[in-house]
Formats: structure tokens, C-alpha cells, sequence
């Protein structure tokens, strides 16, 4: 019953704020969907307790019956183990917590009971997905979550950009979902069933099997898992179908933290760690998986080196990170890919409503570049950024303490390394390269964010907030020019404010998570023996990877530490030491810079492969099908028959009495000649 | 001898000279008035020319009624051309051409 009041209740939030938005009001709306996220949240850490401590068993819990067509049984019912547990706790609180936050984030807005049914449903529709018993669920949730996703990214519906980007959004994922049900047709065809654990049951039989597709007998679970791995690609923001993932940064910070950061893209892993059973049956796939895990950790790490919206980097370095889980899975350590889902949760989100709260502080300016000197101004949102970043880039000591994303990221790196495989040795390679990049571009964000000097100046937002404040008194007056007394040159005399309190709260408690998460769990999510209890079969755990972890060089697990200190040491150099740095480089090395910024040019490369032939494609079905075929012979060519017949028609009717008269009378001696001749 | 077939001719004649009066008169609406009236005329000459020469009387009367309705419309004609000519400050026929399409 708890099971169905945590799923159910931000649903019936969602519709009761959403649809009864002039009952409840505003207030009323958002007090109705954070408290239903907030009983959700306890009652998942509740969950979540019983599966740490080892007293959680796996269970299914029916709802009701969905579909019956001939040999397909698809029934709602919501399946309940430790992995689903991981992911409602992550899920719960990051959602509980943006609700919070976004009672001061949104409090301008006009239309906030919109927004939080849509974070509510939102947050149905991915606790439907993770405690998915068969496919056709799985897939509902899917969707749910990327219509949730679609609303949010566009829930600025006035601003071109954002309609936009929710369009790309929604397009790019379709490529995925395209794949993902095909996986599940391929799936049903081959096990004659949708249910998740009959399936992963009857994966080792199939193993070596082949199909028929596309003319050619493929290895069966190669196949699937590569259809479904399609799927996961697609909503997790893989090199390839990631080009929606940034541009959805369109949308309310809130909602970047909560779905483009913490749960929503992670949604793919997830799906692969919910069927690593199948995928450990095809090395093909899973070293598919390592490969493109790898190339996007590179990529997007790479990129996130160069842009200057300080969301844009923070998308990035998402879209790295998930990299990082995908080829943890690809090597086969799913429970190191979960860790760093559970902890990349934690930083990600925080590091976004950081973000969003150094946006406030700063009128809506999203570019680093005009920031600076931001440290002392909003410092609660400096230090928990900072322990963001310190979690993000790994900062630790080996057997003391270490922020969330050392034990995650260093247990990934070490997998890679301890796989053995020839792409695991690529993805290690990757990884530390990927995690000296992350440690740059994450302390490049915070040195340009929080130190130097104020660049305020060149803001057109803070020109208009300073501008706005000096001439309110007075009204609409003379032009706007900077206030000679205030202080510091840079700043125009603007003052950041730190956040409200309902923003200054959640950022505290991301804190304690993206602190301690990492030294807390890493023991129950890695560890070979602790591990395989809490997991109890609900992943693929590999006890012999994790115990081989232990046994790889010194140099292998130090790697990680070391380029994380290299990195900030770089990116110490550049944009604190030596501001002119950047620019000499980019002198230089111009070629590469413009490569990286413009992201390695994907969008105009999918510009002219897809987008630009299909407009065409459409402008010729438009002015050759429909206009020059359809139109012009049917209603239009009808249409100018009757016009044409009628213009000749309209001479007759002359209005002159004589000619009506001669008519008559020619009529009349026609009918006359013809009764006489007849 | 005056025969049927000088009656006919003259009603002929009178006939056709009041068609073309209708057709080629492009100056006054009282003109085709006129003319309606010289084809009734011709008419009548027709009917009282057949009566005459088949000796039956009937031919005469309907003359008498052509003659009655011929008035009437006459008048009527003239009425609406009042009329028509109050609204309009014109009675010429080129001008009159408010039905064409």
C-alpha cells in the first residue's frame, strides 16, 4: 500500500495542482505538490533503509490489469528491490528538495501552478519507470518522463528558443524510442514476453542464438540489447543523440537540476542496469556500451571546457558524467555505474541549483564571463557550489574521507582498469583524460564564477537591473548611465543578493548529500561481499570484478586524484594567476578552440544531414504534392471550373433590356422554326 | 383590290419596324414603349384582317381586348418610368443596366 501512495501521490498532486490551479491557487498548488513529494521522499528513504539494512526482499505489488491481447499479459504492478529502491530515493528527494527550491526560484512567475504539476507528473512518470515489472511499463514511464520533459524545457512557451529547443528535445528522443521499441518487439518476439524478470530468466538460454534482421542472422541478444541500448542512448544523452541535452537548457533551472541532471537522463542507465542479465549475454553490446560511454565522456568533456553559459558547462559535464556510468556498465561493473548515478544525483543537482541560484543573485545573466568576485557576495551558494565541485572533481584520500564523487568515479576508473579487456583499457584511458577535463572545466566555472574581479559591467541584464534601480524613483527618465559613487569599477554599482531561504535550504541538504553520500554507500554499492547481499540479483553484480578491483596498481588508483589536481592546477593557472592565458591559447590554437566551442560542430552537421534535406524534402511534398498535385486537381481545380463557367455566364446578364429582348425573340423564332420544321 | 395578304404585309411591316425599335433604339425607354405598342398595332391588323376574311367575329374582339390591355400597359410603363426616373434623373437605355450580372 505504501508502494502505491509513494507512486500515486505526486500524480494526483500533479492533477490537483495542474487541473485545479483557480480552486486551489497558487499557494495551494504548491503547497499540495511538495508535500505529496515530501511523504513520497520519507516513504522511499524508509524503503530504502529497509534494503540497507538488509531487511528489504524483492516484491511485486499488482495494481490492476492493463493490457490482455492473446499471448500477451501486460499488467500495471509496481516491482519493488534494491535497485528500484536506489532509484526512488534519488528521485524522491532531488524532486522533493527542486519543489522546494523552486517556490523562490519561480516565486516571480505567473503561472507556477503549471510548473509544479508538470515537476509533479514529471516525477510520477519516472517513479513509473524505475519500479517498471515488464517493458510496456518501462516504455510508459519513458515517454511520460519525456513529455514532462518536452513541457518543461518549453514551459516558456513565449520564448522562441525554448519552444525550440523542447521540439529538439522531443524529436532527438523519438530516434531513441524508435530504438527502445524495437528492442521491446524484438524482445517479445524472441522470449514471447514483456515481464522484466521472466526475461532476464530465459537470457542465458538465448545466449548464441541468432535472428534474422534485415536480411542477416545477427547474434539474438546482441541485437536486442543493441536496439534497447538505442533507447538508452536517446534519453541519456549519448554522443550522437545528445545534441538535445544542452539546448534543454532552455528551460527553469529547477528543472535542469531535477531532470536533466539527476533523474530523467540517468534514466538509460538505469535501463541497462535493470537488464544487465541480458546485456552480460552479448560482449558485443557491451563493449558497444563501453565505447560510446567513452567517446561521450571525451566529447562532452572536451566541449564543456569551452562554453561560457554557465548551465551550458553544467550540461556537459552531465552528459560526461552519464558517459562514465555507460562504460561502468560496459566493463560490467553495474553496481559502479549505479554508485555513480546515486552520486552524480546528489553533485549534479546541487551544482545546478547552485547554478540557478548565482543566476538569481545575478538578474537572469547566465554568462560566466560577466561574472567574478561572486565569493563573498552570495556565499552560502559559494560554499555549496564548492562542495559540488569538490565532489564532482573527486577530491579525497584513500581510506580517510572523500566527497561523493572520489569513491564513485575512482570505483569506475579502477573497473575499467580491472576489466581487463582491451576497451576497458580505452575506457580507462578515457576516463582519466575525461576526469582531468571535468576537474578543469568544473573549476574554470567556479574561478571565473567566485573569484577575480567584478566583470558585471558588460551585462546587458545587470545594465537594465542597475539602470531599472536608479531611475525607479523617478520614473521613465533620462538614459541610463552607471552611478558615479558606487564602489568597485566592474560592478556598475549592482548588488547580488543571496537567495531566499526556500532555495538556500535545498542547496544545504544536496550538500550533505553530495559530502557524505559517497563515504556512506560507497561499501553497500561496491563492495564484492556487501555488495551482492544489497543487490541481491536485482543487477548483474560482478563480485569477481569487484574483488579484482582491489588488486590494480597503486599508480591506476591514485590516477584520478592525480589529474584532478592537475586540472584545477590548470585551470588555477588560467583564470586566477594569469587572466590573459585563455586568450594567448585561443591565439594560437584557434582552430581547436572554435572546434570546442562550436561542439564539434554536431548540430551543423545534423543541420545538413537531417534537418536541411528534410525541409527540403517537406518544401517539395508542399509546393509538388500537395499544392501543384493534390490541390490543383481537386478543390482548387474544381473551384476554378465553376469560376471560369460562371465569368462566361456573367456575359450574358448584360442588364440591357434590348439585348434580354432579342434573346427572347431569337429564342422564340428558334422554337418557332423548329415545331415548323419538324 | 386590297387583298388579305396587303393587310398581312403592312402588319409584316409594322411588326419588324417595332422589333427594331426595340433592338436599335439605344436613346429612350418611351421609344421601346412606343414600339411595343405599333407590335400590338400590328398585331390587331393581323387579327382583324383574318376575321374579316374567315367571316368570324371573334378575331375583332380579342382586337378590342389587345386594344384594352395595350392601354393599361401603357400607362403602367409611363407610371414606372415616372418613377424610375425620379431615382435615376435618367430614362436613356444605355444607362439602364442595374441587373447586369
Amino acid at each position: 500500500m505504501i508502494f502505491k501512495i509513494m507512486v500515486f501521490l505526486p500524480l494526483v498532486a500533479a492533477l490537483v495542482a495542474g487541473l485545479g490551479r483557480d480552486v486551489v491557487g497558487n499557494t495551494g498548488a504548491k503547497l499540495v505538490t511538495t508535500g505529496a513529494l515530501f511523504i513520497s521522499c520519507l516513504i522511499a528513504w524508509f524503503v530504502f533503509s529497509l534494503y540497507i539494512t538488509g531487511l528489504g526482499v524483492t516484491q511485486v505489488v499488482p495494481v490492476l490489469e492493463w493490457i490482455r491481447s492473446g499471448e500477451m499479459p501486460v499488467d500495471w504492478s509496481l516491482r519493488i528491490d534494491s535497485l528500484t529502491a536506489v532509484m526512488l530515493v534519488v528521485i524522491t528527494s532531488v524532486s522533493a528538495l527542486v519543489h522546494v527550491y523552486s517556490w523562490g526560484y519561480m516565486a516571480e512567475d505567473p503561472s507556477q501552478p503549471r510548473f509544479f504539476a508538470y515537476l509533479s507528473l514529471f516525477t510520477f512518470a519516472m517513479l513509473m519507470l524505475v519500479t517498471a515489472d515488464n517493458l510496456v511499463q518501462m516504455f510508459f514511464g519513458w515517454e511520460g518522463v519525456g513529455l514532462a520533459s518536452y513541457l518543461l524545457i518549453g514551459f516558456w512557451y513565449h520564448k522562441p528558443s525554448a519552444n525550440a529547443a523542447a521540439i529538439k528535445a522531443f524529436v532527438v528522443n523519438r530516434v531513441g524510442d524508435f530504438g527502445f521499441s524495437l528492442g521491446i518487439f524484438g524482445t517479445f518476439l524472441v522470449f514471447g514476453t514483456v515481464s522484466i524478470p521472466a526475461i532476464l530468466e530465459a537470457a542465458p538460454g538465448m545466449a548464441g542464438s541468432t535472428i534474422g534482421f534485415l536480411g542477416l542472422r545477427v547474434d539474438t541478444m546482441t541485437l536486442l540489447c543493441l536496439l534497447l541500448f538505442v533507447g538508452a542512448m536517446g534519453k541519456s544523452a549519448q554522443l550522437g543523440l545528445h545534441t538535445w541535452l544542452p539546448d534543454a537548457m532552455e528551460g527553469p533551472t529547477p528543472v535542469s537540476a531535477l531532470i536533466h541532471a539527476a533523474t530523467m537522463v540517468t534514466a538509460g542507465v538505469f535501463m541497462v542496469c535493470r537488464l544487465s542479465p541480458m546485456f552480460v549475454m552479448s560482449p558485443t553490446a557491451m563493449t558497444v556500451v563501453t565505447y560510446v560511454g567513452a567517446a561521450t565522456a571525451l566529447f562532452a568533456a572536451t566541449v564543456g571546457m569551452t562554453q561560457t553559459d554557465i548551465k551550458r558547462v553544467i550540461a556537459y559535464s552531465t552528459c560526461s558524467q552519464l558517459g562514465y556510468m555507460f562504460f561502468a556498465a560496459g566493463v560490467g561493473s553495474f553496481g559502479g555505474a549505479m554508485f555513480h548515478l546515486f552520486t552524480h544525483a546528489f553533485f549534479k543537482a546541487l551544482l545546478f541549483l547552485g547554478a540557478g541560484s548565482v543566476i538569481h543573485a545575478m538578474h537572469h545573466e547566465q554568462d560566466m564571463r560577466f561574472y567574478g568576485g561572486l565569493r563573498k557576495h552570495i556565499p552560502v551558494t559559494f560554499w555549496s557550489m564548492m562542495a559540488g565541485t569538490l565532489a564532482i572533481t573527486g577530491v579525497g584520500l584513500a581510506g580517510v574521507f572523500g566527497f561523493a564523487g572520489f569513491y564513485s568515479k575512482d570505483a569506475i576508473i579502477e573497473a575499467t582498469f580491472a576489466s581487463g579487456t582491451q576497451h576497458g583499457y580505452v575506457a580507462f584511458a578515457v576516463a582519466v583524460f575525461a576526469a582531468l577535463l571535468t576537474s578543469f572545466y568544473s573549476w574554470r566555472l567556479m574561478f571565473l564564477t567566485f573569484w577575480g574581479t567584478p566583470r558585471w559591467d558588460g551585462s546587458e541584464h545587470i545594465q537594465h537591473a542597475v539602470s531599472h534601480d536608479l531611475h525607479a524613483p523617478t520614473g521613465v527618465g533620462t538614459a541610463p548611465t552607471p552611478h558615479p559613487n558606487h564602489g568597485a569599477s566592474g560592478t556598475l554599482g549592482y548588488h547580488p543578493h543571496e537567495s531566499p531561504k526556500s532555495m538556500l535550504i535545498p542547496l544545504v541538504l544536496l550538500t550533505v548529500g553530495a559530502v557524505f553520500s559517497g563515504f556512506f554507500f560507497h561499501g553497500l554499492f561496491l563492495d564484492p561481499e556487501q555488495g551482492a547481499t544489497f543487490w541481491n540479483g536485482s543487477i548483474a553484480f560482478n563480485e569477481h570484478l569487484m574483488h579484482a578491483v582491489h588488486e590494480v596498481p597503486e599508480l591506476v588508483k591514485r590516477s584520478a586524484t592525480i589529474v584532478m589536481l592537475i586540472g584545477a592546477g590548470i585551470a588555477w593557472l588560467a583564470y586566477v594567476q594569469s587572466p590573459e592565458l585563455p586568450g594567448r591559447f585561443v591565439a594560437h590554437a584557434g582552430g581547436l578552440y572554435r572546434f570546442l566551442l562550436n561542439k564539434w560542430y554536431f548540430d551543423e552537421l545534423y543541420d545538413t544531414l537531417f534537418v536541411k534535406p528534410s525541409i527540403s524534402l517537406g518544401r517539395l511534398l508542399w509546393h509538388g504534392g500537395d499544392e501543384g498535385t493534390i490541390d490543383r486537381f481537386g478543390p482548387n481545380g474544381a473551384a476554378a471550373v465553376v469560376a471560369m463557367g460562371s465569368r462566361a455566364a456573367v456575359r450574358f446578364q448584360s442588364g440591357y433590356l434590348y439585348t434580354y429582348a432579342l434573346v427572347m425573340l431569337l429564342g422564340v423564332a428558334a422554337a418557332a422554326t423548329w415545331v415548323m420544321t419538324r | 383590290m386590297i387583298g388579305l395578304h396587303h393587310y398581312i404585309t403592312v402588319s409584316a411591316i409594322l411588326f419588324v419596324l417595332g422589333v427594331l425599335g426595340i433592338f436599335i433604339n439605344r436613346k429612350n425607354i418611351i421609344i421601346i414603349l412606343m414600339a411595343i405598342e405599333l407590335i400590338l398595332l400590328s398585331v390587331n391588323i393581323n387579327l382583324v384582317a383574318f376575321s374579316v376574311y374567315l367571316g368570324d367575329l371573334v378575331g375583332q374582339v380579342f382586337a378590342m381586348f389587345v386594344l384594352t390591355v395595350a392601354a393599361g400597359e401603357a400607362a403602367i410603363g409611363l407610371a414606372i418610368l415616372v418613377i424610375y426616373f425620379r431615382g435615376r434623373a435618367t430614362i436613356a437605355v444605355d444607362d439602364v443596366n442595374r441587373m447586369r450580372g
